[in-house]
């Protein structure tokens, strides 16, 4: 498992390369460029824009600039800035700790939500406790999640003051309940529905009928025989899940004026910061390489029908 | 029935499905009797509610389309689909065991096979962890598994299916129950394996003085196995009697057929080349049968009162039974 895992992370080098020079053309191609947004409203004189253009390196071809950039990346340097006077390695090591909070409170949510709302709805499939938690799962699926999270400000916040309305605080659990449960519901609502239609699954299988026949209770099998079968059904979902719960902060980060990898994303993208704008994304998927070698590495575990070599 | 080894007695069992297609009576009135250390064989072909019925005994019709709407089943002269949940969970396992068709999929993929038998000893007997998994290693012996005490901490999927199946009988015999039901255990596993596990099966049923009700489609295996038989069709008993007298002189054309279509052992050779017989027609659909006797349409002798006349059982005397109206005439006459 060891060797499968090294060779799993040396595949992440190709993989990233492939990725980077795919997002090396289209961010070049955006039309305005740093130069012209850094003045904002104002107008700037041509010779300071060339002037700005040239020093970072904008008038060379985009080959040049490409091949710049990769021979920087190997060796761990993502360049500086166009606008803060800052590198973007440091840029992208302060912001990583606040997504990463707000990520892994979202799925412990969602997991520890969703599972469970999962399973007891399928054990009582076709009453009418299941249908409430199937419905609020199915709204909280269709839900977009500036307009939860708008919702739950005005609620919460403005209304009921138990919790500020965005801002990091000093890192306080007070400020990240609202992020979390934003980011966090969409997944729980899906976890919780594809936990279901697992159990019902597993309820269904010849094991299932051969562990009845055994005398075992109804509370011993679920709890011996449909639970792990349940988790291997749902491990990939949850996997992906959290993957994408990395890129939606993006979206809940601005929302909340939450200081992490995702507004500071959106960010340069409006202000074409083009060296942090990419190493943001590889950050985030990079994310989600590692995201998936834990997932098989997880099946490794729990399935032992599965065996890498 | 008035004798007194009766084990297991089942009476006027009728098992429905309510589906959207309509009712499916599968199990429509079966009446029958199990003797101390006896094999009884239930034949019929596939779909005509032989796994239902069993199931009904081990109170696990599938739920919720499944229904035991009437009968009585006697296990030792206690009714026990008057019993509780909780008391059919002790009897399962520890007076009634059963073995499954599919062995491939019967056993958890995720635990090893050593646990899944001793999950059965630690759940109806007073035994120490450390005492289940000894005895369930020894059951890997009893039933011939190579190296049983490391075969015991392999996952199903690292067995073939014929040892998958010794598996499923070790997990049956565990408790030494007193009927074991096995439905259609050899059906899915190659010929010379199910010659190996019936032969297991029948050394074991000595040692273990267990009485078997013995599943299958073919009448083959029964020859070899059970002491009596009963041919089912379309949920009903239509023929019963001993190996004997049913393999000698059957009485309903249904049977007749199925006996006719057993490939017999040499009569290549000495008849040149005879086809086999097959069964015309299809199996009923259950959901629309009409009166009259259900095999009607594929009987060969079938006459015009058999579409509209239903039959009960004649008794042809000596345990011998048979649902059919050629067999009744000729009696009344
Ligand atoms: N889960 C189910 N839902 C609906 N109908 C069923 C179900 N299981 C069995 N049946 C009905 O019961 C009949 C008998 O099934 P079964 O006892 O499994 O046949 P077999 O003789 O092949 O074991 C089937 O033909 C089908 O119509
Ligand atoms: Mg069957």
């Amino acid at each position: 498992m060891l060797a499968y895992t090294v060779r799993r992370l040396l595949q992440f080098i190709p993989t990233i390369i492939g990725i980077s020079l795919i997002m090396f053309c289209l961010l070049n191609v955006l039309p305005g460029n740093a130069a012209l947004m850094a003045g904002g409203k104002r107008e700037l004189s041509p010779e300071l824009i060339e002037k700005m253009k040239k020093d970072w390196g904008l008038d060379k071809p985009l080959y040049v600039r490409y091949l710049i950039y990769m021979k920087d990346l190997a060796h761990g340097d993502l360049g500086q800035s166009f606008l803060r006077q800052e590198k973007v390695n440091d840029l992208l090591a302060s912001r990583i700790w606040p997504t990463l909070r707000l990520a892994v409170s979202a799925m412990v949510i969602a997991l520890t939500i969703g599972i469970p709302l999962g399973f007891f709805s399928a054990l009582r499939q076709g009453t009418w406790g299941d249908s409430a938690s199937m419905i609020v799962a199915v709204s909280g699926v269709a839900m977009p999640q500036f307009w939860l999270g708008l919702l739950l400000m005005l609620l919460f916040s403005a209304k009921m003051n138990w919790f500020p309305t965005s801002g990091y605080g000093d890192g306080d659990f007070i400020h990240l309940v609202l992020p979390a449960i934003t980011l966090g519901l969409g997944s729980m609502a899906l976890l919780a529905r594809t936990t279901r239609a697992a159990v019902l699954e597993v309820l269904e299988e010849d094991f299932i009928r051969t562990a009845r026949s055994k005398g075992l209770s109804r509370f011993l099998i679920n709890r011996r025989h449909v639970f792990q079968n349940t988790l291997v059904l749902i491990l990939t979902t949850a996997g992906l899940q959290f993957g994408s719960l990395i890129g939606q902060t993006v979206i809940v980060e601005k929302l909340f004026s939450w200081p992490g990898l995702g507004s500071l994303l959106v960010d340069s993208i409006f202000l074409r910061d083009i060296p942090v704008v990419q190493g943001g994304i590889l950050m985030i998927i990079l994310a989600f390489l590692i995201v998936n070698l834990v997932v098989d590495l997880l099946y490794c575990v729990i399935d032992p029908r599965i065996k890498y070599q | 029935m008035n004798h007194d080894d009766v084990l297991l007695n089942v009476r006027g069992l009728k098992t429905y499905f309510y589906t959207l297609d309509g009712i499916a009576k599968a199990v429509d009135g079966m009446s029958f009797y199990l003797d101390k250390g006896e094999t009884l064989a239930i034949v019929g072909e596939s779909g005509c509610g032989k796994s239902i019925t069993a199931l009904s005994i081990m109170g696990l019709v599938p739920q919720p389309a499944g229904k035991i709407v009437n009968g009585k089943i006697y296990l030792n002269n206690d009714d026990i689909l008057e019993y509780p949940e909780s008391k059919m969970q002790d009897i399962r396992g520890d007076k009634i065991a059963m073995i499954f068709q599919e062995p491939m999929t019967s056993l958890n993929p995720l635990m090893t096979v050593g646990s899944q038998i001793s999950e059965m000893i630690l759940r109806h007997r007073r035994v120490t962890k450390k005492e289940s998994w000894e005895r369930s290693v020894s059951m890997l012996e009893k039933v011939q598994i190579p190296s049983p005490g490391r075969r015991a901490k392999d996952y199903p999927h690292q067995l073939s299916g014929g040892m998958r199946q010794r598996v499923m009988i070790a997990i049956a015999l565990s408790c030494n129950p007193q009927i074991l039901i096995a439905d259609e255990p050899t059906t899915a596993l190659d010929v010379t394996i199910q010659a190996q596990i019936l032969d297991l099966m029948l050394r074991l049923k000595q040692d273990y003085e267990t009485s078997i009700l013995m599943i299958t489609h073919d009448l083959g295996v029964v020859a070899e196995v059970a002491q009596r038989i009963i041919v089912m069709y379309a949920g009903k008993i239509i023929e019963e009697g001993n190996v004997f007298s049913i393999f000698e002189n059957p009485r309903h054309p249904y049977t007749k057929a199925l006996l006719k279509s057993i490939p017999k052992f040499g009569n290549r050779t000495e008849h040149g080349r005879e086809p086999l017989q097959e069964i015309t027609g299809i199996v009923p659909n259950l959901y629309k049968l009409g009166s009259g006797c259900s095999f009607c349409p594929r009987c060969k002798e079938a006459m015009d009162i058999c579409k509209i006349k239903d039959v009960g059982l004649t008794d042809l005397g000596n345990g011998h039974r048979v649902r059919c109206l050629l067999c009744k005439s000729k009696r009344e006459e």
